[in-house]
This record gives C-alpha cells, structure tokens and sequence, in this order.
C-alpha cells in the first residue's frame, strides 16, 4: 500500500513539476531561449506574494490576481529589453545573461531576506487538510488542486498555440521569424507576450510551491530549475504534453525513491532524468527534438 | 577585403606569417620573469597574502577553463562545479587512504580527466542552453551520489589528514606553490592547444560549424577533447581548493557559485583570449577583497557587471585593450606580412588607405 502511495503521490507532484517546467519549454519553444534565471524568477514571484499578502493582508489566493498579472508584465519588459538585446547578438549571450541574472537575484535575495525558509498560506485549510483513500493513503487537496491547475494551463496554452489567432502567430514567429515579420508581425512583440506567458506560468509556479513547500533563495535553482529541465527533457522537448508526463515521471520517480530511502528522493529523480538522457534523448514521447 | 587582395595578388612565397604583429620574444621574457617572482614570493610577504593570491589562482584556472569551454568551443557549461568538487574529493579520498595531498594533486587532475569522459558522453546529446542546464543537473547528481558516502564524510565532509605533519609557514608556502604550478600549467597548456591544430578546428568551429564540419573538422572530437582538458584543470583547481581549506564540504566544494565566479570573471576580462581570464580574476578579486564583509554583494556586482559587459561589450575588458593596441600577450592567431613592409605602422597605415 506505500508503493501505491507513493506512485499517488508522485502523480500529484508531477502536476507541479509540470507547471515548473511550462514556462521553461515556452521560452525555449518560441524564442530558443533557455532561461536559467527561470527558477530565480518564481522564487521572486513567491516572496512578492508573501510582501503582498503581509502588507495588505488579502486572502491568500488573491495573491495570485495580483502576482500573476506582475510577473507577466515583468517577462514581457525583461523580453523586450535585455533578453532581447542579448538574442540579438547570440545564443550564448543569452546563456550568460540569464545565468548572471540568476546568480543576481539568487543573492540578492539572500541579502535582502537571508536564508531563511518561507512559506506561503500555512493557516489555510486547502493547504493543510487532506482526504483518506481506504486507511493508508492520505491525499492533500492543495496537491489535487495544484495538478488540476497544471493541466488546465497546460491544456490552455496547448489550445491557446494551436487553435487562437494570437497562438498561430506566435508558432508563425517561432518557425520562421523572417518570414512571419514580412508578412507583417512585428516579432518582438510576439516574442514579448510569448515571454509574459511564460512569466505567468513562472509566477502560479512559485507560489505554488511555496504553498505545498517551503522557498528559500536557492529554491530557485536547486529545485525549480533542475526539476522543471528535468521534466522536459524526460517528456520530450518543444511537446506540452510530454511535458506532463516529464513531471509525472519524475514525481513518481522521486517517490519512489524515497520509499527506499527517504534520502534519496531528488537523486532518484535525477538517475531517471540520466537513464531517459541516454536510452532516449528525444524524450519519451517520440517526436524527435527540433534543436 | 584588402588583406585578401593582398594576398591573394601575390604569389604565397612573398609573404611572411607571424604569430603577432611585435615581436614576442621580450613577452616571453617577462612571462618568465613573472613566474619566477611569484615562485619567490612566499620568502618575501606575509603568510596572509600568499592565501589570498592561492585564491587567485584557483579563480584565474577555472576561469581559463571556462573560457576554453565557451569562448573557444562554444560550451556554455554551467555544471563545471562538477570538476570542482571531484578534484576535492579525490584529494580526500586519497590522503585518507595515506597519500600527502601534494602528492594526491596530480593523481587527482588525471582522474578527472578520465571522469570527464561518461560525464561528457552523458550531456553531449544536448545542445547549448539544454547542455548548460544538464551539465547543472550531472554537478548535482555527482554530489548527491558523494554525500551518500559516510566514509568521506557523507553530506557534511570532513578535515583532509595527511598535513598536520607541516609546519604552517611551510604548509602555506607549499600550497602556494601549488597553486602557482597548477595555474601556469593550466594556462601553457592551453595557449599550446590554442596555437596548434586544435585552436584552428575551435577558430572554424566558432565561426561556422556547418562548414567547418563540411571541410572534415571533427567538431565532435575537438569539443570532447575541450571537455576533457577544462575538467583536467577544475579538477586541480578543486584539489588546490581542498588543501588550501585543509577540509572538503561536498555543499562547498559543489558549489555553483564556483562557476559564477569562472564564468563572471572569464566575461568581465574578455571571452575567447587567454589574457581576459586574468584581467577578470583581477578584477574580481578586488572586489571580493573590497566587499569581503558585505557577503555576497561582491557576486551580485559581478554578476551585474557581467551582464552589461555582455550586452554591450562582448570581448570585455581585454577586448578594448586589443582593439586600440593590437596587443596579445599570448597570440595564437597569424599576422600575414607583405615581403616589402618591415615596420607594422606601414602596413596598417596601407590597410587603412586601401580602405580595411
């Protein structure tokens, strides 16, 4: 009965490894950009949810109305300005940059609110209460409804990129940049709301996870960062769905690892990540990459 | 344009290929007269500052490393934190089986190497942003796998044995001096790659890996061969790390602040010249000594100043000594000279009237 717990269990956290990695694929789909600050930026998205939430004391789920909408303005300035200038010059300029700005905020936020762990709506019942299934397996609704969110962004990106006017511009841009500008779409600007979509997702994963987890300033990389890439890689890159499956795979992977050894939960994930890496680098679903 | 006019106007015998556009012979002199000063160091100033540039040295290695990672093969590696930890480690595992960590040095920097080969296979299969990503991911599966170790310590680490035996002026002098071997060999090491065949296949790569696959270059082989030599020389900046902590932390030593500070001071100096590692460990070490009570604002400065030397001045602080002085301390690429011009004024001053 622990093992069909922990397979529960890794199901329901890959709902949130997916989310982490939905901004992630994104980016990397539209605009080649792989963003290294993305951990960085949810964990950001987190802490202005906990100054918000403390300073004008709405509820806690408000905080995304707020926070989501910020992030989203944020991604589409930060696109527009240094990612961009950096695009313009190369790939690996782009590389230097979000790793700067990762390191940058990382730090910055270790000085600014030390190292100390957050988290976000302890004292709220969705977060702390949880259903029986038969006497053993015990289900947090936060997780439920976490996984409920991953798939309906999921579905709406997916729906979103493939049958709205908007979506089909950005694949446009993204398969051919030249030829979509000279059929009068001003790429940067698609690039922009491509990057806001992103944040948005950036920003319901951060809070997120402070609200299953705790955020620390290394959060950012040592979990969202890694688990997001290794969600994607697992899953297949440039595929939503694969995605999903990515952080499924990996959730299950982590729990079951835990149940040999509960220090070994993020390592098993990892040796997962390694084993898809090299029986099948296209990913498990079986579309072969596009890089 | 003219350069190539020029060229290919006359017949091939009539031309003279250098290596700089001065003479090198006193830069190699004064190279020679900078090691030699730093080696007598340790009998001049205090214990103190010898710590501080062993510091240095370790920065200035993995900053080379860095650059020969992505300023020559286009390796955007993130997880060089990897090599770090493992050159520590094996320094570690070997002074606990009764090796002095001097002696464990060299043995370290070779298994390594050797460790950077399934490494490599593992995240060859990833291209540019995925590869930097994976090679993060592989540094924290590596220390992962340490920590599950109790005999090295397990996820706290432990002191290196092996040194109580020095006393500790000549235990800093030895470390120093270890430092100083590690940080010339890595550095001649690399200008003589760069200078020979390798550093023509890493040019054509930079430029156009489509052609230079096309023309029989095996890309493959030469970014491995990278891979394996930047591991080499982590690995024994690692293993200097270690001693001169005289402990091994795997959070420490797997750090990947390590390869903030490579990839931050390899920028800030210039990418892709030998010389722009060492103007950024400079550098940064200025501004860790300055900041050194103020915790991490020296990485958040750097980082910052990275980023706009990036965006704005892609071959950083080296790169504008360069461009007005035409200056190499360590050239590998090739000057082309006319039979008939003798002074370099003359012939840039011809480029420049024929327009170049």
């Amino acid at each position: 009965m622990a093992w069909v717990n922990a397979i529960i269990q890794g199901v329901l956290t890959g709902g949130l490894y997916a989310l982490f990695a939905c901004g992630l694929s994104l980016m990397f789909g539209v605009m080649k950009v792989v963003n290294l600050a993305h951990g960085d930026l949810a964990v950001v998205a987190g802490y202005v949810a906990i100054g918000v939430i403390t300073v004008t004391r709405i509820p806690v789920l408000w905080s995304f109305l707020i926070v989501v909408p910020v992030m989203a303005l944020l991604g589409y300035v930060l696109q527009r300005t240094i990612i961009q200038s950096a695009l313009d010059r190369s790939v690996l300029t782009t590389l230097i940059v979000t790793f700067g700005l990762s390191v940058v905020i990382e730090n910055g936020l270790l000085q600014f609110f030390t190292a100390n762990s957050r988290a976000i709506g302890t004292d709220l019942a969705l977060v702390r209460d949880s259903f029986k299934v038969g006497s053993q397996i015990q289900i947090g609704y936060l997780l439920v409804v976490i996984f409920a969110v991953a798939v309906v962004v999921l579905l709406g990106l997916q729906y979103f990129l493939s049958a709205s006017k908007y979506g089909r511009l950005i694949r446009a841009v993204a398969d051919d940049r030249e030829a979509a500008q000279l059929a009068g779409a001003d790429y940067r600007h698609v690039f922009g709301i491509a990057a806001a979509l992103a944040f948005g997702t950036v920003a319901l994963a951060g809070i997120s996870y402070g609200m299953y987890s705790q955020l620390q300033p290394t959060t950012g990389t040592d979990t969202i960062l890694l688990f997001a890439f290794a969600a994607v890689v697992i899953g297949g890159l440039g595929s939503l769905w694969g995605t999903l499956l990515g952080g499924v795979v990996l959730g299950v992977a982590q729990q079951i690892g835990a149940q040999i050894n509960i220090s070994d939960e993020v390592l098993a994930g990892y040796i997962v990540f390694l084993a898809v890496l090299v029986l099948r680098p296209q990913g498990l679903t079986s579309r072969r990459t596009q890089s | 344009m003219s350069l190539i006019t020029e060229t290919t106007a006359r017949p091939a015998g009539k031309l003279r290929v250098t290596r700089s556009r001065r003479n090198v012979a006193w830069t190699g002199a004064g190279a020679l007269i900078v090691v030699v000063v730093l080696a007598l160091l340790p009998y001049i100033v205090y214990s103190g500052t010898t710590s501080i540039i062993v510091q240095a040295f370790i920065v200035l290695t993995l900053a080379s490393m860095w650059n020969l990672l992505a300023g020559y093969a286009g390796l955007v590696s993130v997880g060089q934190q990897v090599f770090v930890g493992l050159g520590a480690y094996f320094v570690l595992i070997l002074a606990i089986h009764g090796t002095s960590p001097f002696a464990a040095l060299p043995v370290a920097v070779i298994a390594c190497a050797v460790a950077a080969l399934p490494l490599w296979w593992l995240v060859s299969r990833l291209r540019s942003g995925y590869f930097a990503i994976a090679t993060w991911v592989l540094a924290a599966t590596v220390m992962l796998i340490i920590e599950r170790f109790s005999s090295i310590g397990g996820g706290t680490g432990m002191p290196l044995p092996g040194l109580s035996g020095l006393s500790s002026v000549l235990l800093t002098a030895y470390t120093y001096w270890a430092g100083l071997a590690v940080t010339v060999v890595a550095l001649a090491t690399m200008y003589l790659l760069l200078r020979g065949r390798l550093g023509l296949v890493l040019t054509a790569i930079r430029d156009d890996e489509v052609a230079a696959r096309s023309s029989g270059a095996r890309v493959g082989l030469a970014r491995l061969l990278v891979f394996v030599v930047a591991g080499a020389g982590c690995g024994a900046a690692g293993a200097v790390l270690a001693i001169s902590q005289l402990q091994v932390q795997p959070g420490a030593v797997f750090s990947v602040q390590w390869t903030a500070e490579m990839a931050f001071a390899t920028i800030i100096g210039g990418l892709g010249t030998i010389e722009g590692p060492i103007i950024g460990t400079a550098v940064y070490m200025v501004l860790q000594q300055t900041l050194a009570s103020y915790n991490a604002w020296y990485l958040i400065i750097l980082g910052l100043v990275a980023i706009i030397i990036a965006l704005w001045s892609r071959r950083g602080l080296w790169g504008l000594v360069d461009e007005h002085l035409h200056f190499r301390l360590f050239p590998v690429g090739y000057w082309l000279w006319p039979e008939d011009v003798s002074r370099p004024s003359r012939l840039l001053s011809r480029l420049r009237r024929s327009g170049a």
